[in-house]
């Protein structure tokens, strides 16, 4: 099966700027695929000169197989929505779910019907007269994305889209742009800085940074098997030990850093005497109690969210160490200032190349 | 000129725009809910005060008093100076009465001259704004959309630098290039293109052209004003969704502009229908514009009440047609003014 969308070697340069660098990858038909970074990581980039907004500086991008250089984004199988929607505010919502089609020539009374089906499909059926500035947030997020299905897209590009809504209906639209993509079953590719958006939907993502690549993988790889500091430090929350490789024995490393000497998975089979940097989660680390890693310092800071509390711990060397704890601690939280100690197992802390 | 039961009016009129001013203020409409400091709360009651008294005296000085002053002075009769507020100095039609029979009584021939000179003004000001908007769309678009910010100030020092050279010297540039030997004539006589000199003054064109060019700023700058304000990624999300260029200038940056439109293209014609310069120094030998012949009203005849007449024609005529276009164009006049 050709992919969906096939990117080969792409490098987009804005002047003496490199956006994108030599990016290669391929999306699968029918896919939920993010891009996934921190703003200015070229992931807007690689979404335009899909669209067809942006050409490459050298590289191919095909689409069902097709080569794309050249053709114009009003020539493209690509629907593209924008971060700010850009619905356009003098039609109703149903002149503008039908507007691609208008465009195409489509007779009224077909555009009309399948206007019809899209207000079915995003819950809107009775507000197609409506005008975009009586809509609520989500309502106009659902017009938006109707309005880029209404023209039969075979990839539909999603630029942040859920940036502008509030934290509730972000996660509500989360659900709703899921349960769209399974529903029409065509290839969505998202764009997000947001990584609990990414992990909550994606089938793949791929972690970028600098215009380039760190990492492609279903969420759980991702968020589970780093494997770059980059893609262990952004995605999700982190704490980062960095010193140089001490000793190898097996799978395993012992990495001297600035609390001590660490122990941790050497996934990356990184050789005695290297830059590194262990990464233990936040949620593996385990307070008050004693293990294969132990860290000492004074308690710093206790957020208490309900279900989770952050313990953030100052170490000797000034740095922050977090514990998050589940549920109600047994015991009371240690006062600011009074020491406290944090234990981690060597097989759940990840030493990578710094 | 004023009878003299006019004089206490006169005196009046500027309590009275005072007073209006000064309830305007006190009494502004404010949005349902919304607790704002009044007019005097906002300003300082002395500055608020200089505020009222400034623009009721602007208002009425500037504004109302001479067009009301014009207005009265169009339904006198010309009199000598001697018989002026005497017993033959009543209300008359008669100025209007010359504009449609040629003459201040009898009925029997209409007046086709200034009648005809009349609407061809209106119609080749309308023709210069259309052009206008023609002409000025494309480079208001490119400099509001495309344009970077360094190209759009270079290309607006451009537009804005030859309108440091003044109004009647720009017109006699035009009369020179369009002459029979001008440089446009010499062009096309050495390119082979045509024979003859083409007469461009004869045939208006030059007239039309220096017309144009003489309000092109005003077109530019409400178009590029409304079109800016178009938010690109409208642009994009129209050829994302399939749309060719036409499709989106006539459904989405048009619509959108049309207030904008709408301004340039009333000012322009307004601007047209009234300018005096262009057509004087551009006119052929047999070209007929209102505004030398409402002149030659004033300071050929001198007869100032049939100037007044004449100038308020083409007033009420203007007014009524942008009101026209505004009613077409489902526009409010407030939008325009945006």
């Amino acid at each position: 099966m050709t992919a969906a969308v096939e990117i080969d070697h792409l490098t987009v340069q804005f002047g003496l700027f490199t956006a994108v660098k030599d990016v290669s990858l391929q999306i699968r038909q029918g896919e939920f695929f993010s891009f996934l970074g921190p703003s200015g990581c070229g992931k807007t980039t690689i979404l335009r000169t899909i669209s067809g907004f942006q050409e490459p500086t050298q590289g191919v991008v095909r689409i069902g197989g097709q080569d794309m250089n050249g053709i114009g984004p009003n020539q493209r199988p690509t629907a593209l929505i924008f971060q700010n929607l850009a619905l356009f505010p003098l039609m109703t919502v149903a002149e503008n779910i039908g507007y691609g089609l208008r465009v195409r020539g489509v007779p009224k009374a077909e555009r009309d019907r399948k206007v019809d089906e899209l207000l079915n499909l995003i819950a809107l059926s009775d507000q197609g007269n409506k005008k975009i500035e009586e809509l609520s947030g989500g309502q106009k997020q659902r017009v938006a994305i109707a309005r880029a299905l209404a023209v039969e897209p075979k990839v539909l590009l999603l630029d942040e889209p859920l940036s502008a809504l509030d934290l509730k209906l972000r996660q509500h639209m989360r659900n709703e742009l899921r349960a769209i993509q399974r529903r029409v079953g065509i290839t969505f590719i998202y764009i997000t800085h947001d990584q609990g958006e990414a992990l909550t939907m994606s089938d793949r993502i791929a972690v970028m940074n600098r215009g380039k690549i760190e990492q492609i993988g279903n969420g759980r790889d991702v968020y589970e098997h780093p494997q770059t500091s980059f893609v262990a430090s952004f995605v999700g929350e982190n704490n980062g030990f960095s010193g140089t490789i001490a000793k190898v024995s097996g799978d395993q490393a012992e990495i001297e850093t600035s609390v001590g000497r660490l122990t941790g998975l050497n996934k990356k089979s990184l050789a005695v005497g290297a830059r590194a940097t262990l990464f233990v989660r936040p949620e593996l680390v385990r307070f008050g109690a004693q293990g294969e890693n132990n860290l000492a310092g004074s308690a710093a800071d206790a957020a208490y969210e309900g279900m989770t509390t952050h313990l953030t711990m100052k170490a000797p060397d000034g740095s922050s160490v977090v514990a998050t704890l589940t549920g109600t601690p047994a015991r009371e939280f240690p006062s600011e200032g009074s020491p406290v100690s944090f234990a981690f197992s060597t097989s759940d802390a990840i030493i990578l190349p710094a | 000129m004023l009878s003299s039961t006019g004089h206490p009016f006169i005196f009046l009129l500027p309590v009275l725009a005072f007073v209006i001013f000064w309830v305007m203020a006190k009494f502004e409409p404010k949005p349902v809910g919304v607790t704002k400091k009044s007019f005097f709360e906002r300003n300082g009651t002395p500055v608020a005060i200089y505020l009222i008294v400034a623009v009721a005296f602007w208002a009425l000085f500037m504004i109302v008093l001479p067009q009301l002053f014009m207005v009265e002075m169009s339904f006198r009769p010309k009199l000598p100076p001697v018989e002026m507020g005497g017993p033959k100095d009543l209300y008359t039609f008669e100025n209007y009465h010359y504009f449609i029979y040629g003459s201040t009584t009898s009925s029997d021939a209409i007046n086709w001259v200034h009648i005809k000179a009349f609407f061809l003004t209106i119609l080749a000001s309308l023709l210069v704004a259309l052009f206008n908007f023609a002409l000025c769309y494309p480079l208001a678009y490119y400099m509001a959309q495309a344009a970077r910010p360094a190209r759009v100030r270079f290309l607006l020092l451009l537009l804005i630098a030859p309108y440091w050279v003044n109004e009647i010297l720009r017109a006699f540039a035009f009369r020179i290039i369009f002459s029979s030997g001008g440089l446009i004539n010499k062009m096309l006589l050495g390119a082979g293109f045509v024979d003859q000199p083409i007469d461009f003054i004869g045939n208006d064109i030059a007239l039309y052209a220096g017309l144009g060019y003489a309000y092109m700023l005003m077109m530019i700058f409400s178009l590029y004003n409304a079109i800016e304000t178009l938010d690109h990624a409208q642009i994009e999300a129209a050829r994302d969704l399939g749309a060719p260029w036409w499709h989106i200038h006539s459904f989405i940056v048009i619509p959108f502009a049309k207030p904008g439109i709408a301004s340039g293209c009333t000012l322009v014609f307004m601007l047209s229908a009234g300018s005096l310069a262009a057509p004087l120094v551009l006119g052929g030998p047999r070209s007929l514009w209102f505004t030398p012949i409402l002149y030659d009203r004033f300071f050929q005849a001198f007869n100032w009440p049939q100037g007044a007449a004449y100038a308020f024609i083409l007033l009420l005529a203007c007014v009524s047609f942008v009101l026209l276009v505004l009613r077409l164009g489902r526009l409010s006049l407030g939008e325009i003014a945006k």
